[in-house]
Protein backbone atom coordinates (compact mmCIF):
# COMPACT_ATOMS: atom_id res chain seq x y z
CA UNK A 1 0.00 0.00 0.00
CA UNK A 2 1.08 3.57 -0.58
CA UNK A 3 0.00 6.90 0.78
CA UNK A 4 -1.99 9.26 -1.36
CA UNK A 5 -2.36 12.93 -0.47
CA UNK A 6 -5.75 14.52 -1.08
CA UNK A 7 -5.88 18.29 -1.32
CA UNK A 8 -9.16 20.19 -1.24
CA UNK A 9 -9.16 22.95 -3.84
CA UNK A 10 -11.73 25.45 -4.89
CA UNK A 11 -12.23 25.71 -8.61
CA UNK A 12 -10.18 28.83 -8.99
CA UNK A 13 -7.45 29.67 -11.46
CA UNK A 14 -3.89 28.93 -10.50
CA UNK A 15 -4.52 26.59 -7.59
CA UNK A 16 -2.90 23.59 -9.24
CA UNK A 17 0.15 25.59 -10.23
CA UNK A 18 0.39 26.88 -6.67
CA UNK A 19 0.38 23.35 -5.23
CA UNK A 20 3.10 22.12 -7.58
CA UNK A 21 5.21 25.15 -6.68
CA UNK A 22 4.80 24.46 -2.94
CA UNK A 23 5.81 20.82 -3.40
CA UNK A 24 8.77 21.66 -5.58
CA UNK A 25 10.01 24.16 -3.00
CA UNK A 26 9.70 21.49 -0.30
CA UNK A 27 11.66 19.02 -2.40
CA UNK A 28 8.79 16.55 -2.79
CA UNK A 29 8.59 14.94 -6.19
CA UNK A 30 5.16 14.33 -7.71
CA UNK A 31 4.92 10.82 -9.16
CA UNK A 32 1.24 10.74 -10.05
CA UNK A 33 -1.69 13.09 -9.94
CA UNK A 34 -5.39 13.02 -10.65
CA UNK A 35 -8.17 15.54 -10.13
CA UNK A 36 -11.82 14.81 -9.35
CA UNK A 37 -13.99 17.85 -9.46
CA UNK A 38 -17.46 19.34 -9.34
CA UNK A 39 -18.49 22.82 -10.42
CA UNK A 40 -17.51 24.20 -7.00
CA UNK A 41 -14.50 22.25 -5.80
CA UNK A 42 -11.92 19.70 -6.75
CA UNK A 43 -9.91 17.06 -4.99
CA UNK A 44 -6.35 16.81 -6.12
CA UNK A 45 -4.91 13.34 -5.49
CA UNK A 46 -1.16 13.11 -5.36
CA UNK A 47 1.39 10.36 -5.11
CA UNK A 48 4.75 11.78 -4.09
CA UNK A 49 8.11 10.34 -3.15
CA UNK A 50 8.05 11.95 0.33
CA UNK A 51 4.46 12.12 1.61
CA UNK A 52 5.38 13.43 5.10
CA UNK A 53 7.41 16.31 3.67
CA UNK A 54 4.68 17.13 1.18
CA UNK A 55 1.89 17.08 3.78
CA UNK A 56 3.87 19.33 6.12
CA UNK A 57 4.57 21.83 3.34
CA UNK A 58 0.94 21.92 2.24
CA UNK A 59 -0.32 22.32 5.81
CA UNK A 60 2.16 25.17 6.30
CA UNK A 61 0.46 26.88 3.40
CA UNK A 62 -2.86 26.39 5.19
CA UNK A 63 -4.18 23.82 2.73
CA UNK A 64 -6.84 21.31 3.74
CA UNK A 65 -5.13 17.97 3.12
CA UNK A 66 -5.51 14.37 4.21
CA UNK A 67 -3.79 11.04 3.69
CA UNK A 68 -5.40 7.89 2.32
CA UNK A 69 -3.91 4.45 1.85
CA UNK A 70 -4.30 3.31 -1.74
CA UNK A 71 -3.07 0.36 -3.78
CA UNK A 72 -0.56 0.65 -6.57
CA UNK A 73 -0.09 -2.22 -8.97
CA UNK A 74 2.40 -2.79 -11.72
CA UNK A 75 0.84 -3.46 -15.09
CA UNK A 76 3.98 -3.15 -17.18
CA UNK A 77 4.56 -6.62 -18.66
CA UNK A 78 1.13 -8.20 -18.60
CA UNK A 79 -1.16 -7.17 -21.42
CA UNK A 80 -4.65 -6.81 -20.03
CA UNK A 81 -3.05 -6.64 -16.57
CA UNK A 82 -5.40 -3.92 -15.34
CA UNK A 83 -8.49 -5.84 -16.50
CA UNK A 84 -7.14 -8.94 -14.78
CA UNK A 85 -6.70 -7.02 -11.54
CA UNK A 86 -10.09 -5.33 -11.57
CA UNK A 87 -11.83 -8.59 -12.49
CA UNK A 88 -10.13 -10.39 -9.63
CA UNK A 89 -11.18 -7.67 -7.21
CA UNK A 90 -14.71 -7.63 -8.60
CA UNK A 91 -14.97 -11.41 -8.20
CA UNK A 92 -13.95 -11.07 -4.55
CA UNK A 93 -16.61 -8.49 -3.90
CA UNK A 94 -14.19 -5.57 -3.62
CA UNK A 95 -15.33 -2.39 -5.31
CA UNK A 96 -12.99 0.08 -6.93
CA UNK A 97 -13.81 3.69 -6.13
CA UNK A 98 -11.43 5.17 -8.69
CA UNK A 99 -8.20 4.39 -10.53
CA UNK A 100 -5.52 6.34 -12.35
CA UNK A 101 -2.27 5.47 -14.01
CA UNK A 102 1.26 6.78 -13.91
CA UNK A 103 4.56 5.97 -15.53
CA UNK A 104 7.63 5.18 -13.49
CA UNK A 105 10.42 7.69 -14.12
CA UNK A 106 12.99 4.99 -13.48
CA UNK A 107 12.19 2.54 -16.25
CA UNK A 108 9.10 3.84 -17.98
CA UNK A 109 6.88 1.07 -16.68
CA UNK A 110 3.21 1.72 -16.03
CA UNK A 111 1.55 1.62 -12.64
CA UNK A 112 -2.07 1.96 -11.70
CA UNK A 113 -3.37 3.47 -8.46
CA UNK A 114 -6.49 1.77 -7.16
CA UNK A 115 -8.76 3.05 -4.44
CA UNK A 116 -10.75 0.11 -3.08
CA UNK A 117 -13.05 -0.37 -0.13
CA UNK A 118 -10.90 -3.03 1.53
CA UNK A 119 -7.15 -2.63 1.14
CA UNK A 120 -6.01 -5.71 3.09
CA UNK A 121 -8.32 -8.09 1.29
CA UNK A 122 -7.47 -6.50 -2.07
CA UNK A 123 -3.73 -7.00 -1.49
CA UNK A 124 -4.38 -10.68 -0.78
CA UNK A 125 -6.49 -11.13 -3.89
CA UNK A 126 -3.98 -9.33 -6.10
CA UNK A 127 -1.07 -11.38 -4.78
CA UNK A 128 -3.01 -14.60 -5.32
CA UNK A 129 -3.39 -13.50 -8.94
CA UNK A 130 0.34 -12.79 -9.25
CA UNK A 131 -0.17 -9.07 -9.72
CA UNK A 132 2.69 -6.88 -8.46
CA UNK A 133 1.62 -4.67 -5.57
CA UNK A 134 3.88 -1.65 -5.17
CA UNK A 135 4.89 -0.44 -1.70
CA UNK A 136 5.74 3.06 -0.53
CA UNK A 137 9.44 2.22 -0.62
CA UNK A 138 9.24 1.36 -4.31
CA UNK A 139 8.31 4.88 -5.30
CA UNK A 140 10.73 6.75 -3.06
CA UNK A 141 13.47 6.50 -5.69
CA UNK B 1 -40.41 26.79 49.30
CA UNK B 2 -39.56 29.78 47.24
CA UNK B 3 -37.74 32.70 48.64
CA UNK B 4 -39.39 36.04 47.82
CA UNK B 5 -38.14 39.53 48.51
CA UNK B 6 -41.50 41.13 47.75
CA UNK B 7 -44.02 38.32 47.65
CA UNK B 8 -47.00 40.59 46.98
CA UNK B 9 -45.52 41.99 43.78
CA UNK B 10 -43.68 38.88 42.67
CA UNK B 11 -46.81 36.71 42.83
CA UNK B 12 -49.37 39.35 41.86
CA UNK B 13 -52.25 38.33 39.62
CA UNK B 14 -52.12 39.45 36.00
CA UNK B 15 -55.09 41.81 36.47
CA UNK B 16 -53.59 43.50 39.49
CA UNK B 17 -50.22 43.82 37.77
CA UNK B 18 -51.82 45.38 34.67
CA UNK B 19 -53.67 47.81 36.90
CA UNK B 20 -50.44 48.80 38.64
CA UNK B 21 -48.59 49.10 35.33
CA UNK B 22 -51.36 51.22 33.83
CA UNK B 23 -51.29 53.67 36.75
CA UNK B 24 -47.51 53.97 36.58
CA UNK B 25 -47.50 54.38 32.80
CA UNK B 26 -50.07 57.19 32.89
CA UNK B 27 -48.05 59.08 35.47
CA UNK B 28 -44.77 58.44 33.66
CA UNK B 29 -46.07 59.65 30.28
CA UNK B 30 -47.28 62.85 31.88
CA UNK B 31 -43.83 63.47 33.37
CA UNK B 32 -42.04 62.64 30.11
CA UNK B 33 -44.23 65.02 28.13
CA UNK B 34 -43.76 67.87 30.56
CA UNK B 35 -40.09 67.46 31.39
CA UNK B 36 -38.28 65.91 28.42
CA UNK B 37 -38.24 68.17 25.35
CA UNK B 38 -37.49 65.25 23.01
CA UNK B 39 -40.60 63.38 24.14
CA UNK B 40 -42.81 66.48 23.87
CA UNK B 41 -41.55 66.98 20.32
CA UNK B 42 -42.14 63.32 19.38
CA UNK B 43 -45.62 63.25 20.93
CA UNK B 44 -46.56 66.50 19.19
CA UNK B 45 -45.31 65.20 15.84
CA UNK B 46 -47.44 62.09 16.26
CA UNK B 47 -50.42 64.04 17.53
CA UNK B 48 -50.47 62.19 20.84
CA UNK B 49 -51.36 63.83 24.13
CA UNK B 50 -50.49 62.31 27.51
CA UNK B 51 -54.22 62.01 28.16
CA UNK B 52 -54.54 59.54 25.29
CA UNK B 53 -52.64 56.99 27.36
CA UNK B 54 -55.06 55.44 29.83
CA UNK B 55 -53.88 51.85 30.29
CA UNK B 56 -50.81 49.75 29.64
CA UNK B 57 -52.58 48.59 26.45
CA UNK B 58 -52.09 52.09 25.06
CA UNK B 59 -48.31 51.80 25.29
CA UNK B 60 -48.11 50.60 21.68
CA UNK B 61 -49.30 54.03 20.51
CA UNK B 62 -46.14 55.65 21.85
CA UNK B 63 -42.92 56.31 19.94
CA UNK B 64 -39.75 54.28 20.47
CA UNK B 65 -36.60 55.58 22.10
CA UNK B 66 -33.22 54.65 20.61
CA UNK B 67 -29.69 54.64 21.95
CA UNK B 68 -28.94 57.43 19.47
CA UNK B 69 -31.49 59.61 21.29
CA UNK B 70 -29.35 59.36 24.43
CA UNK B 71 -26.22 60.13 22.42
CA UNK B 72 -27.85 63.07 20.64
CA UNK B 73 -28.90 64.60 23.95
CA UNK B 74 -25.58 63.78 25.67
CA UNK B 75 -25.03 64.02 28.54
CA UNK B 76 -28.20 64.89 30.46
CA UNK B 77 -30.73 65.92 27.80
CA UNK B 78 -33.26 63.18 28.53
CA UNK B 79 -33.32 63.54 32.29
CA UNK B 80 -36.85 64.26 33.52
CA UNK B 81 -35.91 65.73 36.91
CA UNK B 82 -33.93 68.81 37.98
CA UNK B 83 -30.42 68.02 39.10
CA UNK B 84 -31.27 68.66 42.77
CA UNK B 85 -33.20 65.42 42.67
CA UNK B 86 -30.39 63.34 41.15
CA UNK B 87 -28.25 61.35 43.53
CA UNK B 88 -26.20 59.19 41.18
CA UNK B 89 -24.79 59.09 37.65
CA UNK B 90 -23.59 56.01 35.78
CA UNK B 91 -22.50 55.66 32.18
CA UNK B 92 -22.05 52.91 29.68
CA UNK B 93 -18.72 52.78 27.95
CA UNK B 94 -19.72 53.04 24.34
CA UNK B 95 -17.23 51.06 22.30
CA UNK B 96 -17.83 53.53 19.52
CA UNK B 97 -18.73 57.18 19.87
CA UNK B 98 -20.08 58.88 22.96
CA UNK B 99 -20.96 57.25 26.24
CA UNK B 100 -24.58 57.07 27.25
CA UNK B 101 -25.06 58.75 30.60
CA UNK B 102 -27.81 57.69 32.98
CA UNK B 103 -29.05 59.37 36.15
CA UNK B 104 -30.91 58.19 39.24
CA UNK B 105 -33.02 59.81 41.93
CA UNK B 106 -33.14 58.33 45.44
CA UNK B 107 -36.32 56.52 44.38
CA UNK B 108 -34.58 55.12 41.28
CA UNK B 109 -31.66 53.80 43.32
CA UNK B 110 -34.16 52.25 45.71
CA UNK B 111 -36.13 50.36 43.04
CA UNK B 112 -32.92 49.26 41.35
CA UNK B 113 -31.62 47.95 44.69
CA UNK B 114 -34.93 46.17 45.25
CA UNK B 115 -34.68 44.64 41.78
CA UNK B 116 -31.28 43.19 42.65
CA UNK B 117 -32.55 42.12 46.09
CA UNK B 118 -35.34 40.19 44.35
CA UNK B 119 -32.72 38.58 42.10
CA UNK B 120 -30.58 37.51 45.05
CA UNK B 121 -33.49 36.21 47.13
CA UNK B 122 -34.94 34.28 44.17
CA UNK B 123 -31.82 32.10 44.14
CA UNK B 124 -32.00 31.55 47.87
CA UNK B 125 -30.05 34.56 49.13
CA UNK B 126 -30.87 35.71 52.68
CA UNK B 127 -29.76 38.17 55.35
CA UNK B 128 -27.20 35.68 56.58
CA UNK B 129 -25.30 35.49 53.27
CA UNK B 130 -22.00 37.05 52.31
CA UNK B 131 -22.39 38.38 48.79
CA UNK B 132 -19.03 38.59 47.03
CA UNK B 133 -19.20 41.22 44.28
CA UNK B 134 -16.52 40.95 41.62
CA UNK B 135 -18.16 43.20 39.06
CA UNK B 136 -16.26 46.40 38.44
CA UNK B 137 -17.31 49.37 40.55
CA UNK B 138 -17.42 52.76 38.90
CA UNK B 139 -19.38 54.31 36.07
CA UNK B 140 -20.30 50.75 35.02
CA UNK B 141 -23.51 49.68 36.77
CA UNK B 142 -22.52 46.08 37.59
CA UNK B 143 -20.74 46.49 40.91
CA UNK B 144 -22.93 49.14 42.57
CA UNK B 145 -26.15 47.46 41.37
CA UNK B 146 -25.56 44.13 43.07
CA UNK B 147 -23.89 45.88 46.01
CA UNK B 148 -26.99 47.91 46.85
CA UNK B 149 -29.16 44.86 46.13
CA UNK B 150 -27.25 42.76 48.65
CA UNK B 151 -27.52 45.50 51.27
CA UNK B 152 -31.22 45.98 50.52
CA UNK B 153 -31.75 42.28 51.14
CA UNK B 154 -29.92 42.64 54.45
CA UNK B 155 -27.12 40.37 53.30
CA UNK B 156 -23.48 41.40 53.68
CA UNK B 157 -21.97 42.93 50.57
CA UNK B 158 -18.25 42.33 50.00
CA UNK B 159 -17.17 44.92 47.41
CA UNK B 160 -14.14 43.09 46.03
CA UNK B 161 -14.54 44.59 42.55
CA UNK B 162 -12.77 42.89 39.65
CA UNK B 163 -9.13 41.91 39.26
CA UNK B 164 -6.43 40.41 41.50
CA UNK B 165 -7.89 36.94 41.17
CA UNK B 166 -5.70 35.31 43.82
CA UNK B 167 -6.96 37.82 46.35
CA UNK B 168 -10.52 37.03 45.20
CA UNK B 169 -9.88 33.38 45.97
CA UNK B 170 -8.33 34.26 49.33
CA UNK B 171 -11.48 36.21 50.26
CA UNK B 172 -13.75 33.41 49.04
CA UNK B 173 -11.83 31.07 51.35
CA UNK B 174 -11.30 33.26 54.39
CA UNK B 175 -14.56 35.21 54.54
CA UNK B 176 -16.65 32.27 53.40
CA UNK B 177 -18.53 34.08 50.61
CA UNK B 178 -21.88 32.38 49.95
CA UNK B 179 -22.87 34.02 46.66
CA UNK B 180 -20.65 35.52 43.98
CA UNK B 181 -21.66 38.14 41.40
CA UNK B 182 -19.51 38.79 38.32
CA UNK B 183 -19.36 38.26 34.57
CA UNK B 184 -19.59 34.62 33.48
CA UNK B 185 -16.15 34.76 31.87
CA UNK B 186 -14.62 36.05 35.10
CA UNK B 187 -16.39 33.27 37.01
CA UNK B 188 -14.66 30.75 34.73
CA UNK B 189 -11.34 32.48 35.31
CA UNK B 190 -11.80 32.42 39.10
CA UNK B 191 -12.73 28.74 38.83
CA UNK B 192 -9.56 27.97 36.87
CA UNK B 193 -7.46 29.96 39.34
CA UNK B 194 -8.96 28.02 42.25
CA UNK B 195 -7.98 24.77 40.56
CA UNK B 196 -4.48 26.04 39.74
CA UNK B 197 -4.00 27.03 43.39
CA UNK B 198 -4.77 23.43 44.27
CA UNK B 199 -7.97 24.30 46.12
CA UNK B 200 -10.91 21.90 46.02
CA UNK B 201 -14.00 24.06 45.34
CA UNK B 202 -15.99 21.69 47.56
CA UNK B 203 -14.11 23.12 50.54
CA UNK B 204 -15.49 26.60 49.80
CA UNK B 205 -18.81 27.79 51.25
CA UNK B 206 -19.74 29.32 47.89
CA UNK B 207 -23.06 27.87 46.70
CA UNK B 208 -24.40 30.14 43.96
CA UNK B 209 -23.42 32.78 41.46
CA UNK B 210 -25.29 35.56 39.70
CA UNK B 211 -23.71 36.21 36.33
CA UNK B 212 -24.45 38.81 33.70
CA UNK B 213 -23.24 41.80 31.69
CA UNK B 214 -22.15 39.60 28.79
CA UNK B 215 -23.62 36.90 26.57
CA UNK B 216 -23.13 33.33 27.77
CA UNK B 217 -24.43 29.93 26.79
CA UNK B 218 -26.01 26.96 28.58
CA UNK B 219 -22.76 25.15 27.93
CA UNK B 220 -20.85 27.80 29.82
CA UNK B 221 -23.37 27.56 32.65
CA UNK B 222 -22.60 23.86 33.03
CA UNK B 223 -18.85 24.53 32.96
CA UNK B 224 -19.08 27.24 35.62
CA UNK B 225 -21.30 25.05 37.80
CA UNK B 226 -18.74 22.28 37.53
CA UNK B 227 -15.54 24.24 38.01
CA UNK B 228 -16.85 26.24 41.00
CA UNK B 229 -19.21 23.55 42.31
CA UNK B 230 -22.10 26.02 42.55
CA UNK B 231 -25.41 26.80 40.85
CA UNK B 232 -25.01 29.50 38.20
CA UNK B 233 -27.81 31.99 37.53
CA UNK B 234 -28.36 34.58 34.86
CA UNK B 235 -29.20 38.23 35.45
CA UNK B 236 -30.15 40.78 32.79
CA UNK B 237 -29.93 44.49 32.68
CA UNK B 238 -28.68 47.54 30.86
CA UNK B 239 -27.73 50.88 32.30
CA UNK B 240 -30.27 52.79 30.18
CA UNK B 241 -33.06 50.93 31.99
CA UNK B 242 -31.39 50.70 35.42
CA UNK B 243 -28.49 48.24 35.39
CA UNK B 244 -28.34 44.56 36.37
CA UNK B 245 -31.58 43.28 37.89
CA UNK B 246 -34.01 44.39 35.19
CA UNK B 247 -34.68 40.64 34.92
CA UNK B 248 -33.35 37.72 36.94
CA UNK B 249 -33.34 33.97 36.89
CA UNK B 250 -35.05 31.91 39.59
CA UNK B 251 -33.99 28.44 40.67
CA UNK B 252 -35.96 26.83 37.82
CA UNK B 253 -33.32 28.22 35.38
CA UNK B 254 -35.93 28.58 32.63
CA UNK B 255 -35.72 32.24 31.68
CA UNK B 256 -35.50 35.47 33.61
CA UNK B 257 -38.39 37.06 35.53
CA UNK B 258 -38.70 40.72 34.55
CA UNK B 259 -39.28 43.25 37.31
CA UNK B 260 -42.23 44.36 35.22
CA UNK B 261 -43.78 46.57 37.88
CA UNK B 262 -40.91 48.99 37.09
CA UNK B 263 -39.59 47.87 33.71
CA UNK B 264 -42.36 46.96 31.31
CA UNK B 265 -41.14 44.66 28.50
CA UNK B 266 -42.48 44.26 24.98
CA UNK B 267 -41.25 42.14 22.09
CA UNK B 268 -41.53 43.83 18.72
CA UNK B 269 -40.78 43.08 15.11
CA UNK B 270 -37.62 45.16 14.69
CA UNK B 271 -38.55 46.11 11.12
CA UNK B 272 -42.19 47.07 11.51
CA UNK B 273 -42.34 47.99 15.19
CA UNK B 274 -45.40 45.76 15.58
CA UNK B 275 -45.82 44.15 19.02
CA UNK B 276 -45.42 40.36 18.88
CA UNK B 277 -47.29 37.82 20.99
CA UNK B 278 -45.70 35.80 23.81
CA UNK B 279 -43.44 33.04 22.60
CA UNK B 280 -42.33 34.86 19.45
CA UNK B 281 -38.79 36.09 19.19
CA UNK B 282 -38.20 39.74 18.36
CA UNK B 283 -36.52 42.84 19.74
CA UNK B 284 -36.85 43.43 23.44
CA UNK B 285 -38.15 46.90 24.33
CA UNK B 286 -38.47 48.37 27.83
CA UNK B 287 -40.52 51.21 29.26
CA UNK B 288 -39.28 52.47 32.63
CA UNK B 289 -42.73 52.93 34.17
CA UNK B 290 -41.33 53.13 37.69
CA UNK B 291 -38.42 55.51 37.20
CA UNK B 292 -38.05 59.24 37.77
CA UNK B 293 -34.71 60.52 36.47
CA UNK B 294 -34.56 58.69 33.14
CA UNK B 295 -38.03 57.37 32.35
CA UNK B 296 -37.38 55.97 28.88
CA UNK B 297 -40.39 55.08 26.75
CA UNK B 298 -40.17 51.91 24.65
CA UNK B 299 -36.40 51.80 24.68
CA UNK B 300 -35.01 49.57 21.91
CA UNK B 301 -32.47 47.23 23.52
CA UNK B 302 -31.48 45.54 20.22
CA UNK B 303 -31.50 42.25 22.16
CA UNK B 304 -33.50 39.44 20.60
CA UNK B 305 -35.64 37.60 23.11
CA UNK B 306 -39.18 36.37 23.72
CA UNK B 307 -41.60 36.56 26.64
CA UNK B 308 -43.57 33.93 28.52
CA UNK B 309 -46.39 34.44 30.99
CA UNK B 310 -46.82 30.72 31.65
CA UNK B 311 -46.79 29.77 35.36
CA UNK B 312 -43.31 29.23 36.78
CA UNK B 313 -42.48 26.48 39.26
CA UNK B 314 -41.01 29.09 41.63
CA UNK B 315 -44.45 30.65 42.11
CA UNK B 316 -43.57 34.03 40.62
CA UNK B 317 -46.09 35.48 38.20
CA UNK B 318 -43.61 38.04 36.84
CA UNK B 319 -43.29 37.62 33.07
CA UNK B 320 -40.17 35.74 31.96
CA UNK B 321 -37.81 36.70 29.15
CA UNK B 322 -35.63 34.18 27.36
CA UNK B 323 -31.87 34.59 27.45
CA UNK B 324 -31.22 36.94 24.50
CA UNK B 325 -30.15 34.91 21.50
CA UNK B 326 -28.52 37.69 19.56
CA UNK B 327 -28.59 41.35 18.62
CA UNK B 328 -30.86 42.89 16.01
CA UNK B 329 -27.72 44.32 14.42
CA UNK B 330 -26.75 40.75 13.54
CA UNK B 331 -30.17 39.49 12.51
CA UNK B 332 -30.92 38.65 8.90
CA UNK B 333 -34.41 38.28 7.57
CA UNK B 334 -34.32 35.73 4.77
CA UNK B 335 -37.57 34.74 3.09
CA UNK B 336 -39.36 36.17 6.11
CA UNK B 337 -37.41 34.04 8.58
CA UNK B 338 -35.08 35.50 11.20
CA UNK B 339 -31.60 34.07 10.91
CA UNK B 340 -28.74 34.79 13.28
CA UNK B 341 -25.13 34.12 12.36
CA UNK B 342 -24.75 32.62 15.84
CA UNK B 343 -27.19 29.85 14.85
CA UNK B 344 -24.93 28.86 11.97
CA UNK B 345 -22.01 28.86 14.38
CA UNK B 346 -23.89 26.55 16.76
CA UNK B 347 -24.76 24.15 13.94
CA UNK B 348 -21.11 23.86 12.90
CA UNK B 349 -19.94 23.40 16.49
CA UNK B 350 -22.58 20.71 17.01
CA UNK B 351 -21.08 18.88 14.02
CA UNK B 352 -17.60 19.21 15.57
CA UNK B 353 -16.52 21.59 12.84
CA UNK B 354 -14.61 24.84 13.21
CA UNK B 355 -17.07 27.75 13.02
CA UNK B 356 -15.31 29.51 10.17
CA UNK B 357 -18.17 30.46 7.91
CA UNK B 358 -19.64 33.19 5.76
CA UNK B 359 -23.32 33.71 5.05
CA UNK B 360 -23.99 35.14 1.60
CA UNK B 361 -27.51 36.38 1.04
CA UNK B 362 -28.70 37.31 -2.40
CA UNK B 363 -31.92 37.79 -4.28
CA UNK B 364 -32.75 35.96 -7.47
CA UNK B 365 -35.91 37.49 -8.95
CA UNK B 366 -38.07 37.88 -5.88
CA UNK B 367 -36.58 34.98 -3.96
CA UNK B 368 -33.94 35.37 -1.27
CA UNK B 369 -31.12 32.86 -1.47
CA UNK B 370 -28.79 31.90 1.30
CA UNK B 371 -25.41 30.32 0.83
CA UNK B 372 -23.28 29.25 3.75
CA UNK B 373 -19.60 28.96 2.95
CA UNK B 374 -17.61 26.84 5.36
CA UNK B 375 -13.84 26.65 5.50
CA UNK B 376 -12.47 23.13 5.19
CA UNK B 377 -10.20 21.65 7.81
CA UNK B 378 -7.92 18.62 7.29
CA UNK B 379 -10.43 16.46 9.21
CA UNK B 380 -13.08 17.28 6.62
CA UNK B 381 -10.99 16.38 3.58
CA UNK B 382 -11.69 13.13 1.81
CA UNK B 383 -10.21 11.66 -1.34
CA UNK B 384 -13.63 11.27 -2.95
CA UNK B 385 -16.08 13.84 -4.25
CA UNK B 386 -18.90 11.67 -2.95
CA UNK B 387 -17.77 12.03 0.68
CA UNK B 388 -17.30 15.77 0.46
CA UNK B 389 -20.71 16.19 -1.14
CA UNK B 390 -22.17 14.06 1.67
CA UNK B 391 -20.53 16.43 4.14
CA UNK B 392 -22.17 19.39 2.41
CA UNK B 393 -25.52 17.66 2.64
CA UNK B 394 -25.01 16.90 6.36
CA UNK B 395 -24.30 20.57 7.06
CA UNK B 396 -27.24 21.69 4.90
CA UNK B 397 -29.63 19.31 6.70
CA UNK B 398 -28.46 20.50 10.12
CA UNK B 399 -28.87 24.14 9.04
CA UNK B 400 -32.33 23.41 7.67
CA UNK B 401 -33.48 21.83 10.91
CA UNK B 402 -32.12 24.69 13.05
CA UNK B 403 -32.95 27.67 10.84
CA UNK B 404 -36.12 26.36 9.17
CA UNK B 405 -34.75 27.63 5.90
CA UNK B 406 -32.83 25.87 3.17
CA UNK B 407 -29.31 27.04 2.51
CA UNK B 408 -26.81 26.02 -0.09
CA UNK B 409 -23.60 24.90 1.55
CA UNK B 410 -20.33 25.51 -0.19
CA UNK B 411 -17.07 24.25 1.22
CA UNK B 412 -14.12 26.54 0.65
CA UNK B 413 -10.38 26.40 1.22
CA UNK B 414 -9.00 27.16 4.67
CA UNK B 415 -8.39 30.84 5.47
CA UNK B 416 -10.08 31.89 2.24
CA UNK B 417 -13.03 33.70 3.83
CA UNK B 418 -12.77 37.47 4.18
CA UNK B 419 -11.46 38.98 7.37
CA UNK B 420 -11.60 42.63 8.19
CA UNK B 421 -8.97 44.03 10.55
CA UNK B 422 -8.43 40.54 11.89
CA UNK B 423 -12.12 40.06 12.60
CA UNK B 424 -14.04 37.55 10.54
CA UNK B 425 -16.76 38.87 8.25
CA UNK B 426 -19.81 36.67 8.85
CA UNK B 427 -22.40 38.09 6.52
CA UNK B 428 -22.46 39.48 3.01
CA UNK B 429 -25.90 40.69 2.05
CA UNK B 430 -26.11 41.42 -1.65
CA UNK B 431 -29.84 42.20 -1.67
CA UNK B 432 -29.49 45.98 -1.20
CA UNK B 433 -32.90 46.15 0.46
ZN1 LIG C 1 -39.52 31.34 38.36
Amino acid sequence: MIQQISVFLENKKGRLAFITKVLAAAGADIRAMSVADTSDFGILRLIVDKPETAIAALKDEGMAVSLTDVLAIGVEDTPGGLAKATNALWDSGISVEYAYAFISQKDGTAFVILRVDNNEKAVEVLKENNITVIEQGDIRK
Amino acid sequence: MSNFYDEKIETMSRDEMSQLQSERLVSMVERCYNNVPLYKKRFDEMGILPGDIKTIEDLKKLPFTYKTDLRDTYPFGMFAVPKEELIRIHASSGTTGKQTVVGYTAHDIDIWAQSCARALSSIGGTKSDYVHISYGYGLFTGGMGLHYGAEKLGATAIPVSSGNTKRQVQILQDYGSDIICCTPSYAMFIGETIREMGIDPKTLKLRAGVFGAEAWTENMRREIEKILDIKAYDIYGLSEIAGPGVAFECTSQTGMHVNEDWFYPEIINPDTGEVLPDGQYGELVFTCIGKEALPLIRYRTKDISCLSRKPCSCGRTLVKMAKPKGRTDDMLIIRGINVFPSQVEHVLLSLNMDPNYLIVVDRVGTLDTMEVQVEMTPEMVSDTVKNIEALERTIAAALQSTLNISAKVRLVEPKSLPRSEGKAVRVIDNRHI
